[in-house]
């Protein structure tokens, strides 16, 4: 796997057992010898520990007020970046002028800067958007010498707060700095599983140390990619080049709730970012098509890119899915979907698996409840 | 036992040939989630997809190694798909097969065989 980049922690993960995959442009642990579905459960009933060293970190440090700086990331977002309280992350998406979705990322007000996380595939490309439409308000300081960890789980607060007693204190979408061992940790309540947990980035050097100390509780085992996508996909979170891409808008996406009242019509800053015309527009008039989760009726699961079909016979497809898969904690195949707007849950569809059309059903989302610690 | 090049083992039972897959591609696979298995009379030929397994990494199929009829599937695998990861060459099996000629099965590889070809 020549000129696939990897983690602080790649020696870990082969002291582990892990089976590792490249994935964008990463050599990364898919899993480790507990299996994805094992994996899965655990990070649901106690804690996983994931590697996402491959995020990319970036610190927009204003030039001028914090202010000018906010105002000028809400230039490339359609949300209240400037609302957001010191202290406090929220989610977004970079948009292009068509409306569809560049990247999307987590932004954090943490008082004299906002720190971003964005997609290992995009980070090159968000980068450079950033320096290109930000350089005026604020430096664009793209870090390369710190590890991200997530530790997800209901048993990640008690096992964190044995390293770090303040984080017991977080709610969700608090940030924070914090001392362990003299250095500082970067810490977010948030994840991407639909669990409570965190997100912890920290100096390259400490990473082994760190994440070895919380491997050592019984709580914790490491997770790899492959029950991250089930975990986030029961959890129903978009997958950017799946759930989401350039041509799809946030709208479209179901990722309305993301916009803000203060940028949407008639808000104190409405429109004024990439494709306002067409997500304003989506927004009153609603989108054509829309994301849904599917759950297929049977036992076979759908995955990414089978065809819909609203008749067991005949007819055009009506849409597509763009994440599918097996469910291990509904213990079901589950899915997302792009399916005409409209469709109320419980709409009887068919997924083309094989060429046979099988029977799935409109389905909210998320498939698993959320446990978040608000 | 008998091993084929697409990871599957054919164990001769009076008359007819059981046929699984072996603990490597069970492996490889990871959990399996789902498996599809043909109907009891079906009559294939060698190479036909016979059996679908999902694993929670992607579709495969298993193959009919030889021309035969299947005579009889493992219901159990339906419910419990999990027992291909657990037991693939005991509770695991597929189907039974009845061929034309059993001789047919003197082309495949046998264990020693098997075990060179996945190192």
């Amino acid at each position: 796997m020549a000129d696939l980049l990897r983690t602080g922690l790649y020696d870990l993960h082969l002291r582990l057992g892990a089976k590792m995959v490249p994935f964008a442009g990463y050599e990364m642990p898919v899993q480790y010898p507990m299996g994805v579905l094992k994996e899965h459960l655990h990070t649901r009933a106690a804690a996983g520990l994931f590697d996402v060293g491959h995020m990319g970190q970036v610190i927009l440090r204003p030039k001028g007020s914090y202010e000018a700086a906010a105002l000028a990331l809400e230039a490339l977002v359609p949300v209240d970046v400037l609302g957001v309280k010191p202290g406090r992350q929220r989610y977004g998406m970079f948009t292009n002028p068509q409306g569809g979705i560049l990247d999307d990322l987590m932004f954090a007000n943490r008082t004299d800067h906002i720190f971003v996380v964005v997609n290992a595939g995009c980070k090159d490309a968000d980068v450079a958007h950033m320096r290109a439409h930000l350089s005026a308000a604020c430096a664009v300081e793209y870090i390369t010498d710190r590890a991200l960890l997530a530790l997800q789980g209901p048993a990640a607060e008690t096992a964190l707060a044995r390293l770090v007693p303040g984080v017991a204190a977080m709610r969700f979408m608090d940030v924070g700095v914090f001392g362990w061992q003299g250095v500082e940790l970067w810490v977010s309540r948030s994840g991407y599983t639909g669990e409570d947990g965190f997100e912890i980035s920290l100096p390259d050097a400490v990473a082994v140390t760190f994440a070895e100390a919380l491997l050592a509780m019984p709580e914790v085992a490491p997770v790899g990619l492959g029950a991250r996508d089930s975990l986030r996909l029961e959890a129903g979170l978009c997958l950017y080049g799946h759930d989401i891409d350039t041509a799809t808008s946030p709208v479209e996406a179901n990722l309305g709730w993301a916009i803000q009242k203060a940028r949407r019509a008639g808000g104190a800053r409405a429109g004024g970012f990439p494709g306002a015309e067409r997500i304003l527009c989506e927004l009153a008039e609603g989108p054509a098509r829309r994301r849904v989760g599917l759950a297929p009726e049977g036992r076979a699961p759908m995955r990414e890119g089978v065809e819909i079909y609203a008749a067991p016979e005949g007819g055009a497809p009506i849409g597509v899915i763009s994440s599918g898969g097996f469910g291990p904690s509904v213990n079901a195949p589950v899915a997302m979907a792009y399916l005409p707007a409209g469709l109320p849950e419980g709409t009887l569809v068919y997924g083309d698996v094989r060429g046979k059309r099988l029977p799935a059903r409109i389905a909210p989302l998320p498939f698993q409840p959320t446990t978040f610690k608000r | 036992m008998k091993y084929t090049e697409e990871h599957e083992w054919l164990r001769i039972e009076g008359d007819l040939v059981v046929v699984g897959i072996t603990e490597h591609a069970a492996e490889a696979l990871g959990d399996v989630v789902f498996v599809e298995l043909p109907e009891p009379g079906t009559q294939v030929a060698k190479g036909d997809e016979v059996c679908v397994i999902e694993s929670v990494k992607a579709a495969s199929d298993i193959l009919a190694p030889l021309d035969g009829e299947i005579v009889e599937v493992n219901a159990a695998l339906a419910d419990t798909p999990g027992m291909v990861n657990d037991d693939p060459l005991g509770a695991a099996w597929f189907f039974k097969m009845k061929l034309a000629d059993l001789k047919a099965l003197d082309g495949f590889m046998d264990e020693a065989a098997y075990k060179e070809l996945i190192g």
